[in-house]
């Protein structure tokens, strides 16, 4: 929904008359909105957006699904099989051309993360062709959900089968930007105060007015897709669209997950921007505050890395950029020069130029391993699992698979950080008879 | 003595379209008008300049902005239904450009070549712009170019090619330009080749820019490429301009299949700001191109990676197969052009005589009042050319992202077989001495 919205005051910002233009109507039409309470669609259809979704395109229930991923994988995955495909469908026949599907989910809960992985296989039968990335929200260690850890591990390995590509997101490192925002904006120092409408946080300026609770982090999100999507909404001297990212950022199939960060957070009020200000841009892209996983992908081993520039920047900047942080940064042996770079002409609102980086990094594994930690605390003392066993259709051999995919993804991640201290010589290369 | 010009991907839409820039406004108020614009324009209904030209990408973003650009500047612009897109783009993938953009929409694009080569009087062959590193360009470029070479097989067919910056602009590129590579070796009749890189040090240290942007490297390339296709008196042409500029190209140059690939270098290339101040001698220019050739390094390019090369060909010395020579300008009857013909540059199985030749125009090109290019088919390529195909091998060699492409049809044995043919390529130009 934050999504929805900043789009919007991305475009009406660009398009001062307010007028659609045509990239910009072909993406609102297609969103299907999806929950099994009433409560949040409910809001979003009497806020001020309710113009730019149709009923058609929500599919809503009133129970809830427990925080069960059982219930939202099998129960309401086969009652409302059909009515989803039937959305989905409709949604597709708008598009002149399908590019990629983007599903946005939680793992914790039940619905997000067990209907959500649901659909992402129905997805795949469907729409065999068609991309699918999806943004994951990973509960963190205090969530207060007590079955996020079964849930999520029973959605990964979904993840792990069915998706093309997966950006994860911990909401405790959504909390920790935050703060690092809030306290920059109280902080009285001269020179340092935030231009107003420009942090990454800001909803101010999109059409809902007030903000709740969860928006400061929601928006963070928002911004992400934003800018991953930009290139495909603006033009620019060297596009970068969806399909791009998918190809060039999965070197094997099921090592798919990839670790964003955004900068800049905010922009400090004056005006001039040196170009000292544009590379601290790309540092901090690769710092391990601004990344949206807890984790530091400068201590891992990079098998390929993405860089989203918006606004001012040229290329000439982008390579020195490259060049510099280069040296620092390992890379996998077969892909020392794994970069793809997309740069678009129009930056995000309030700000004159942005980067998202997008890393297929081993630095996944240790947030992966402390999942299996925590699910293997409850597992151990079969700890809820009745309430998941007594869901028509679900066995204990689903949690075991579960675990299963989730150590081998571990081990393969493993497997290439051992490579990281090896130097690995060139393969010999075929010769030519002469 | 029309060329038709068929654009592919981002990057040969966006060339091409400085490309047509260039030519239409190098000509303005020159003698040679009528020749140049006969070379790259038809007249419109209304007497306006439509540029000869097919416009091919598989996103629509591109084209549109060219189109409309084209449009505004009121020089000349783009045939309306000359452009052919798609909305899904190719995904930076070669297989897909090639495999499956490519076959579907087979028809549509030969129509539109079709007719664009039928308004021509007389056709002087195809040139097909594109790059290597992406989806489109790479892929549907070397179907279109394979579609081309069967429905046109006595036409001349040029391909002009980008290379990416070799530290990476997409993860994939050293995949895409070696299936791409591979397969137009076979296809066309001469490779012009622009490295991203090269041109990048062009531009920062010959015309001082300081914000370097890809609309100023493709306003590079469309410079050089343009120095070489404008109307030029050959040694066949017998006094007029040459009605036969892309065969007499290849005859000059690409003499043997086995070599194919021609790169290029303008001089003098340097800030509009200065050229007021500079004054240009024929002995002057002719000698710093001289220098140029014989450098393995020898053109302006960014420090990294030049230690490889003395150890490839175990000297750093740069032997050509053959040179082009083209000068423009003022007193161009004047230029002693003797030293070029020089037997040490040259591989010891053609004749130094053979091996140059000479295209000369009294009429100035863009703002400079003496230019001289040479296109040069040597080992100035190699060492690039080796660097791509070394990190694409060892990246096969794990197998990544090789299942991406064989989602779309593209085999292991594919692979096998372009790496095969390349290092062929890399041998032979390595032998020549």
């Amino acid at each position: 929904c934050r999504f929805w919205d900043l789009a919007l005051r991305e475009h009406a910002h660009v398009n001062k008359k307010g007028l659609y233009d045509e990239a910009l109507s072909s993406f609102f039409q297609n969103a299907v909105l999806v929950d099994m309470e009433e409560g949040v669609v409910n809001e979003i259809l009497q806020g001020p957006l309710r113009e730019v979704f149709d009923s058609t395109q929500l599919l809503t229930d009133v129970s809830g699904s427990g925080n069960n991923w059982a219930v939202g994988h099998m129960t309401y995955g086969s009652a409302y099989r059909e009515q989803i495909v039937d959305k989905l469908r409709k949604a597709a026949e708008h598009c002149d051309c399908l590019q990629c599907f983007f599903l946005i989910h939680s793992m914790g809960g039940g619905t997000g993360s067990g209907l959500g992985t649901s659909v992402l296989s129905l997805l795949e039968e469907e729409f065999p062709d068609v991309c699918r990335i999806v943004t994951s929200i990973y509960p963190s260690a205090e969530d207060d959900v007590i079955t996020s850890p079964y849930n999520s591990v029973l959605a990964m390995r979904e993840l792990t089968e069915h998706a093309d590509c997966v950006l994860p997101v911990e909401n405790q490192s959504l909390v920790d930007i935050v703060n690092k925002i809030k306290v920059m904006s109280h902080s009285a120092k001269p020179g340092s105060v935030i231009k107003r409408d420009s942090t990454v946080i800001s909803g101010q300026g999109g059409i809902s007015g007030s903000e709740k609770p969860f928006d400061a982090m929601n928006n963070i999100v928002a911004n992400l897709l934003l800018n991953i999507t930009s290139s495909a909404r603006f033009e620019g001297s060297l596009n970068m669209d969806l399909n791009e990212i998918a190809m060039n950022l999965v070197p094997f199939p099921r090592l798919h997950y990839l670790v964003s960060s955004l900068t800049p957070l905010y922009t400090l009020a004056d005006v001039s921007v040196p170009t000292r200000r544009l590379d601290q841009m790309f540092s901090d892209a690769f710092s391990k505050d601004h990344q949206l996983i807890r984790a530091d992908p400068k201590h891992s081993l990079y098998l390929a890395c993405a860089l989203m520039v918006r606004g001012n920047v040229q290329v000439s900047d982008l390579r020195r950029n490259i060049e510099r942080l280069r040296p620092s940064l390992p890379f996998v042996s077969w892909n020392q020069e794994g970069w793809k770079t997309g740069l678009c002409s129009v930056p995000p609102v309030g700000h004159s130029h942005s980067l998202l980086a997008l890393a297929n990094n081993t630095c996944v594994k240790p947030t992966f391993m402390e999942l299996r930690e925590r699910f293997t605390k409850l597992y151990r003392k079969k700890a809820h699992l009745h309430h998941y066993l007594h869901v028509e259709g679900m066995e204990q051999s689903f949690f075991s698979e579960a675990i299963n995919s989730l150590n081998s993804l571990i081990e393969e991640y493993h497997q290439l950080d051992a490579t990281k201290a090896r130097l690995i010589p060139d393969a010999p290369r075929l010769s030519i008879a002469t | 003595m029309s060329v038709v010009t068929v654009q592919l991907g981002q990057c040969g839409n966006q060339v091409a379209h400085e490309l047509f820039d260039v030519v239409c406004s190098d000509t303005q108020k020159k003698p040679s008008r009528a020749a140049s614009c006969e070379r790259f324009f038809h007249h419109s209904t209304h007497g306006e300049l439509v540029a000869r030209a097919v416009l091919i990408d598989m996103e629509p973003k591109v084209i549109n902005q060219s189109v409309s650009r084209a449009a505004k500047c009121g020089r000349w612009r783009y045939g309306e239904d000359s452009h052919f897109s798609q909305k899904q783009g190719s995904g930076n993938n070669w297989a897909n450009g090639y495999c499956v953009h490519g076959p579907r929409h087979r028809d549509v694009m030969e129509e539109l070549v079709r007719r664009e080569v039928e308004r021509c009087d007389r056709l002087a062959g195809l040139l097909a712009m594109m790059s290597v590193a992406g989806g489109t360009g790479s892929g549907v470029g070397a179907y279109v170019t394979q579609c081309l070479r069967d429905v046109y097989p006595t036409t001349f067919i040029l391909n002009h090619l980008t290379w990416p910056y070799r530290t990476g602009e997409v993860i994939v590129q050293n995949y895409n330009s070696v299936l791409t590579l591979a397969h137009l070796y076979q296809l066309s009749d001469a490779i012009l080749v622009h490295e991203n890189d090269t041109v990048h040090g062009i531009c920062s240290q010959l015309l001082n820019i300081k914000h370097i942007s890809f609309s100023d490297i493709n306003k590079v390339i469309a410079h050089q490429l343009g120095s070489v296709l404008q109307p030029a008196l050959t040694a066949d042409s017998h006094g007029v301009y040459s009605r036969n500029p892309l065969g007499e190209l290849v005859s000059a140059l690409a003499c043997h299949p086995e070599y194919k690939l021609l790169s290029m270098c303008t001089i003098p290339q340097m800030p509009s700001s200065s050229i007021a101040y500079s004054t240009f001698s024929w002995p002057g220019l002719l000698k710093h191109l001289q220098m140029l050739i014989c450098s393995i390094d020898w053109q302006v390019r960014p420090p990294a990676g030049s230690g490889r090369s003395t150890s490839l060909t175990g000297s750093s010395f740069n032997t050509s197969l053959a040179n082009l020579l083209i000068l423009r300008g003022k007193d161009v009857y004047s230029a002693e052009t003797g030293g070029f013909e020089d037997p040490a540059l040259y591989t010891s199985w053609l004749s130094s005589k053979e091996a140059f030749s000479l295209w000369k125009s009294p009429v100035s090109f863009n703002k400079y009042e003496k230019s001289a290019t040479l296109v040069s088919n040597s080992q100035a390529l190699l060492s690039p050319l080796d660097d791509m195909v070394g990190k694409a091998w060892n990246m096969f060699a794990s197998r990544a992202y090789i299942h991406q492409y064989m989602k779309y049809g593209i085999s292991e044995e594919d692979f096998l077989d372009s790496f095969t043919s390349l290092e062929q390529v890399i041998s032979s130009y390595r032998q020549l001495c």
